[in-house]
C-alpha cells in the first residue's frame, strides 16, 4: 500500500477540519480528493507529508510512519501546494537546480522524469519565477517536485484557476507519471476531473463521503435526472423551484437539472406547468448523473 | 433581449503594449446593457489586462473604449464610479465585520449615512446574513464571502458590474446559488462582464468572447459558437480554438 490513513481526525481550536478519514492507495493509482474549498484537503496533504500531527489516528506513506519517520517521508514525497512553493526571484533553472540540491541530487540525474514537462518552459528557463504564466508556473512546480524522483507524489488543488486547455494538458502529464510507476495523491474542486482518476473520494466538512472509481460512483446514482431547457431559463429555474413534486433544481451548463420527488413522476405534467408559465420551446429530456449530481446530492 | 440593443461598453482597437509585447492586441466590440458577457480566454491571452483598462485602472495604448457612457482614457474617474468590481482575491476585509464591510465600501461609494444604513439592512436581510453580521469575514466561508462581495460591488447600484472569475474554488451547490444571484440581477438591468474557467458557466451567458493570445477570436452566443465549430459544449469550443493557436 502506497498511502495508508487510519482514523485521522485533526482539530485547530474550534474547528474539526477532519473527521476520522480512513483511506487506502494503491502503488502507481492516481487518487483524487474531490471536494470544494474548505473541505479539509489541504490539511489532509499536510498531514501526509509531516507538517501537521494528526490529533488521532495514524497514517504511513511509502510504508513510513507519519509521525515516526518524518526523515524517509520527505526523501519519498513530492509535494506541490496549492499556493505555489516556487521562490519568485530566482529563475526557472536556478529553482530546480535548488530543489534539486536539497534533496542531495541533480537535474541530470533524473532528467528523464521530468523531461517531456521541462522542455515546455525550457526556452524561458532564464525567466524569474515572478514573471511567469499560471500555466508556466504549474509547470515548474510540478518539476520541482519530481527532481527527487519520489514514490508518491501530492498535488494541492494543482489546476485550480488554470484554463480549460492548460487543465487538459495536465492532466495528460499525471497520466505520464502514473506509466512511470508514481502514486499520485490530486485534489480539485472540478468535478470534472474526477472521471480522470482512477478512484476518487468525495470529501466535504472533513469527511470523506464516500470512496469508489468515478465510474462505480455515478452509475450507483439511484435518481432519476431530466435536463430540461425554455427560451427562459432565469425563469425557468424560478419556476421549476416552485414546482410542487420537485426535489432538487441545478444549473447545468445549457440546461437545468431536475429531479422529482416522485418514482411515478410525469414529465407531461411539468410541460403543462411549465407552459401555462409561459414558456416556450420546452424540452424535458432524461440525461446520466456526473460526479457533480452526485456531489450536490450527498 | 429587445430588437434594438442599447451599447453599455464600446470597445474599438483597444491595445496594451508592456514594452515589446503586446498584450492587448485591437480588439473590438460591444456589450449590450442588462446581457450577460462572458470574457473568456487562456491564461495568459490578455484578458485581465484588457479588463483593466475596461474598469479605468490601465490606460491603454491605443485605440478607445466607452464604458457606461465615459472614456476610459479621459474619464477613468467616472468610469470608476459608475461600475462595480469584484474579483478573485475578494476585495473584501478580512479584519473588518460583515456589516463594517458594508459601511466601508458603502462610504468609499459616496453612499450617504442614511443610505449605508439602508442598504447594510437590506442586504443582510437579502443574503440572510442576520445571524453573521457581527462575524469578521475572514471568518466565513468562501461561498459566504463571494457573495457578500458581490452584494458590495452592488452597493452604489452601478450599470455594470464586473466579475473576475467569481466562482473559483467554491462547491457545486454555491456555484450555482453564485449564478443564480447573477441572474437575478442581469434581470433587474444590470450589464454583468464575467470571466470564468468553468467553461459550463460559459452556457449560461448571453454571450461569450473567446480571447486567444490577445486578440478575440470569437464572439457569438453559446449555441452559435457550438454550431460553428460542430461541437456539443463551450468546453470544446474552448479547447478547439486554442489549440488550433499551436
Amino acid at each position: 500500500m502506497s498511502i495508508s490513513v487510519q482514523n485521522i481526525s485533526k482539530k485547530y481550536k474550534n474547528v474539526q477540519a477532519l473527521q476520522n478519514i480512513t483511506f487506502e492507495v494503491q502503488e502507481g493509482e492516481l487518487f483524487g480528493l474531490i471536494g470544494p474549498d474548505g473541505a479539509g484537503k489541504t490539511t489532509l496533504f499536510r498531514l501526509l507529508t509531516t507538517l501537521l500531527l494528526p490529533n488521532e489516528g495514524s497514517a504511513s506513506v511509502a510504508n513510513y510512519d507519519i509521525v515516526k519517520q518524518v526523515k524517509e517521508i520527505r526523501n519519498s514525497v513530492g509535494y506541490m501546494p496549492g499556493k505555489f512553493s516556487l521562490y519568485q526571484d530566482l529563475t526557472i533553472e536556478e529553482n530546480l537546480t535548488f530543489f534539486a540540491t536539497i534533496f542531495g541530487t541533480t537535474i541530470e540525474e533524473n532528467y528523464d522524469l521530468i523531461e517531456d514537462i521541462y522542455v515546455q518552459i525550457e526556452p524561458f528557463k532564464n525567466r524569474r519565477a515572478g514573471a511567469l504564466s499560471g500555466g508556466m508556473k504549474q509547470k515548474l512546480a510540478l518539476c520541482c517536485a519530481l527532481i527527487h524522483k519520489p514514490k508518491v507524489l501530492f498535488l494541492d488543488e494543482p489546476t485550480t484557476g488554470v484554463d480549460p486547455v492548460s487543465r487538459k494538458e495536465f492532466w495528460e502529464m499525471l497520466k505520464r507519471l502514473k506509466q512511470k510507476g508514481i502514486t499520485i495523491l490530486v485534489s480539485t474542486p472540478y468535478m470534472d476531473e474526477a472521471s480522470l482518476c482512477d478512484r476518487i473520494a468525495l470529501i466535504q466538512k472533513g469527511k470523506i463521503l464516500k470512496i469508489d472509481t468515478p465510474d462505480t460512483i455515478v452509475k450507483a446514482y439511484d435518481k432519476t435526472i431530466y435536463e430540461v431547457a425554455s427560451n427562459q431559463m432565469h425563469q425557468l429555474i424560478l419556476d421549476l423551484k416552485h414546482f410542487s413534486s420537485q426535489y432538487s433544481v441545478f444549473a447545468f451548463g445549457e440546461f437545468i437539472h431536475y429531479i422529482d420527488k416522485n418514482d411515478t413522476f410525469d414529465t407531461a405534467a411539468l410541460r403543462t406547468y411549465l407552459q401555462e408559465k409561459g414558456h416556450q420551446n420546452i424540452s424535458i429530456q432524461k440525461t446520466t448523473a456526473t460526479i457533480e449530481d452526485v456531489f450536490m446530492d450527498l | 433581449m429587445e430588437s434594438v440593443q442599447e451599447k453599455i461598453i464600446i470597445v474599438e482597437n483597444l491595445t496594451k503594449q508592456f514594452g515589446d509585447f503586446t498584450a492587448v492586441k485591437g480588439i473590438s466590440f460591444d456589450v449590450h446593457k442588462g446581457e450577460i458577457f462572458g470574457f473568456l480566454g487562456a491564461n495568459g491571452a490578455g484578458k485581465t489586462t484588457a479588463m483593466k483598462m475596461l474598469i479605468g485602472i490601465s490606460h491603454p495604448t491605443s485605440g478607445q473604449a466607452n464604458v457606461a457612457g465615459f472614456d476610459v482614457q479621459n474619464q477613468s474617474e467616472e468610469v470608476k464610479r459608475n461600475i462595480g468590481y469584484m474579483s478573485q482575491k475578494f476585495s473584501m476585509y478580512d479584519d473588518l465585520t460583515v456589516e463594517e464591510n458594508i459601511t466601508f465600501f458603502g462610504g468609499i461609494y459616496g453612499l450617504s449615512r442614511k443610505q449605508i444604513k439602508i442598504k447594510t439592512n437590506q442586504l443582510i436581510e437579502e443574503l440572510q446574513l442576520g445571524n453573521i453580521a457581527k462575524t469578521k469575514v475572514g471568518d466565513l466561508p468562501l461561498g459566504w464571502k463571494q457573495k457578500l462581495a458581490f452584494s458590495v460591488a452592488l452597493l452604489h447600484e452601478p450599470k455594470i458590474v464586473f466579475l473576475d472569475e467569481p466562482t473559483g474554488g467554491v462547491d457545486p451547490i454555491t456555484r450555482r446559488q453564485f449564478w443564480e444571484l447573477i441572474y437575478a440581477e442581469a434581470h433587474k438591468g444590470t450589464t454583468i462582464f464575467v470571466t470564468t474557467h468553468y467553461m459550463d458557466e460559459a452556457e449560461y451567458c448571453n454571450r461569450v468572447s473567446i480571447m486567444v493570445d490577445g486578440v478575440i477570436e470569437a464572439l457569438d452566443t453559446p449555441k452559435k459558437l457550438k454550431e460553428q465549430f460542430q461541437v456539443n459544449s463551450m468546453n470544446e469550443v474552448f479547447l478547439k480554438l486554442a489549440r488550433n493557436i499551436e
